[in-house]
């Protein structure tokens, strides 16, 4: 009496068995992936139809105003735009460089255990407090106002976490004798970092800071703590001028607004027509994240393809 | 297997001659790697000038982890600790010395790895890198020092005319080449090879160990291998170690031919290991 499938039917009997299961996954993981998509599509394509009527190309150029039809994400979009400049400069080279020094610099003992398990907390934290902590540290103790700076500041510690974190990994893919064969060759720990870690992890770390930001150009609940205006109908000044010294950083004290708050206004308005402005604003913010989602999947593309060991 | 040791090739100077010059000693060495693992129990070992000293033994003997003390390749991961000395002449630096910085210690000892883990950057800054570590900036000087370098890993004919492509593109055994020139340019005193064949064809590990025979009139070379019959080939001299201990240092020929201990020979017959 054999254990083991012996005989060719008994073979053929145990594949044909272990492939059913193989089938019945797949077909789990289709319905799975399934509910997912269909349920963003639904979503997303209700938003356009509701929407659509608004997609126009004034809707870009004017401001908000008490009359729908009228009405447009101009300082919306602008605002959006500004605020993640600030986010950018501001989470990218904090980020990059805790990162670095966390997984390059960094003694291996308790307090870096408890540091790196407090920064995966960090990401976990609700939005709304950092809007709190923002309010308290960026508008009043500080002094910088209801403005774009204290908003790209309050997104940037938003999304310093998942920098920090993306910064790691991408550092960590390096193999190490790469890293090996730089000290090898006589390099400092800062050449070493300068010269490899940095150009190698940089595909890495542009994909998380680009999830980073498409997670931040989306959150309301912070920048409406710090007191960004649901109303606005003109612009800050512009970074460039015709006189001396021709740059300006006026914009960073400006009050503003973003496209979720735009979005928030008019879905509480009771006229009907200011929802289908909400929807068409909506997709655009939807087509914002996509476009950036989609810019780190070319940036990584293109960086990688020179990048094998 | 002894007879495939190519006769004229290494080693085989006459008996009587007076040994080379010492460029390098190991006195006392001990290893503990940062886990309280004492990998290698007070090694004595001479390192002559411009000859090949193979380093052979079974795996987990201490020969790789012996050879990365000579460029403080340790020193890169925490807690692990040197005893004894490395003595590298003519100026008697100790290598070991806590005062001795350890990437003075990698400009003068170079190293070539297991695998080969050339950069993902062109061939050039490939071979570049060490100069420029070291602050050359002279376009002239690092065009002249790229060509030698990559002349001397007989790696030249192949990549003169796409310098600027990465090195990463190349075939394995053309890789390892590029390592090789890379440690080159930077004109080290000692050269370290950790199995540099053993992810190679025949081919290209051919290819490898006539390098490095030809190498030798230029740099003193150190070699782990595990391949016995590739000590045999390329080194002068050879150490057997087991569990981190030396057993038997000398000439290649007095190892594989009339080894002087016991333990040697059963390892060299292939009855241990």
């Amino acid at each position: 009496m054999s254990y083991v499938a012996q005989t060719p039917e008994q073979i053929r009997g145990l594949i044909a068995k272990a492939k059913r299961r193989d089938v019945l996954f797949v077909a789990l993981g289709v319905i799975a992936l399934g509910i997912g998509f269909a349920t963003f599509l639904a979503l997303f394509l209700d938003m356009l139809l509701d929407g659509w009527g608004r997609l126009r190309p004034e809707f870009f150029t004017q401001f908000p105003s008490r009359r729908a039809a009228q009405a447009g994400i101009l300082s919306a979009w602008v605002g959006t735009f500004l605020v993640m400049i600030v986010t950018a400069a501001v989470a990218v080279p904090l980020g990059v460089s805790a990162g670095i020094y966390l997984e390059e610099y960094a003694p291996k003992n308790w307090v870096t255990d408890v540091i790196e398990i407090n920064i995966t907390n960090l990401a976990g934290v609700p939005s709304i407090v950092y809007g709190l902590l923002a309010l308290g540290l960026f508008v009043y103790a500080f002094g910088l106002g209801q403005s774009v700076q204290t908003a790209g500041l309050t997104l940037a510690l938003l999304i310093l976490p998942v920098v920090i974190v993306a910064t790691r990994e991408a550092i960590r893919a390096i193999p190490a004798m790469i890293r090996e064969g730089a000290y090898a060759v006589g390099a400092t720990r800062w050449q070493t970092v300068k010269d490899h870690i940095i150009p190698y992890s940089m595909p890495g770390i542009l994909t998380g800071v680009i999830i980073g930001m498409s997670r931040a150009i989306g959150e309301t609940a912070p920048i409406i703590t710090i007191g960004a205006l649901t109303f606005i109908a003109f612009l800050p000044p512009a970074p460039v001028g015709a006189e001396f010294p021709f740059l300006s950083f006026e914009w960073l004290k400006a009050p503003f607004t973003v496209m979720p708050i735009q979005m928030f206004n008019w879905t509480s308005r009771p006229d009907p027509a200011f929802h289908a402005n909400a929807a068409a604003a909506g997709t655009i913010l939807v087509f914002m994240t996509l476009a950036m989602n989609g810019l780190a999947i070319w940036l990584r593309y293109r960086l990688r393809k020179n990048i094998k060991w | 297997m002894l007879g495939s040791a190519r006769p004229g090739a290494a080693g085989l100077t006459p008996d009587a001659s007076p040994p080379p010059p010492l460029k390098a000693e190991s006195r006392d060495l001990s290893f503990h790697y940062g886990n309280g693992f004492k990998a290698l129990n007070a090694i004595t070992m001479p390192v002559h000038e411009h000859r090949v000293t193979a380093l052979i033994g079974p795996s987990g003997c201490g020969k790789s982890t012996f050879l990365r003390c000579f460029n403080r390749m340790h020193d890169l991961y925490p807690g692990n600790r040197y005893e004894g000395a490395i003595v590298l002449h003519p100026d008697n630096t100790n290598l070991l010395a806590d005062d001795v910085d350890p990437i003075e210690v990698r400009m003068r000892v170079s190293m070539v790895f297991q695998k080969p883990n050339p950069f993902p950057k062109s061939i050039y800054e490939n071979v570049a890198y060490g100069l420029r570590v070291r602050g050359v900036t002279n376009k002239n000087h690092l065009d002249d020092k790229v060509e030698e370098s990559l002349r001397g890993a007989a790696l030249w004919d192949e990549v003169k005319q796409r310098l600027n492509e990465v090195g990463s593109n190349l075939s394995g055994g053309q890789q390892q080449r590029l390592c090789i020139a890379r440690a080159l340019a930077t004109d080290p005193e000692i050269l370290l090879f950790d199995e540099p064949t053993s992810a190679l064809d025949p081919i290209a590990t051919a290819s490898i160990e006539e390098l490095i025979s030809e190498l030798k009139k230029r740099v003193t070379i150190l070699i782990v291998t595990h391949n016995m019959q590739q000590a045999a080939r390329v080194s002068d001299y050879t150490a057997y170690m087991y569990l981190g201990e030396l057993i038997e240092f000398d000439r290649t020929d007095t190892i594989f031919f009339k080894p002087g201990r016991k333990e040697t020979e059963d390892y060299i017959t292939g009855r241990f290991g």
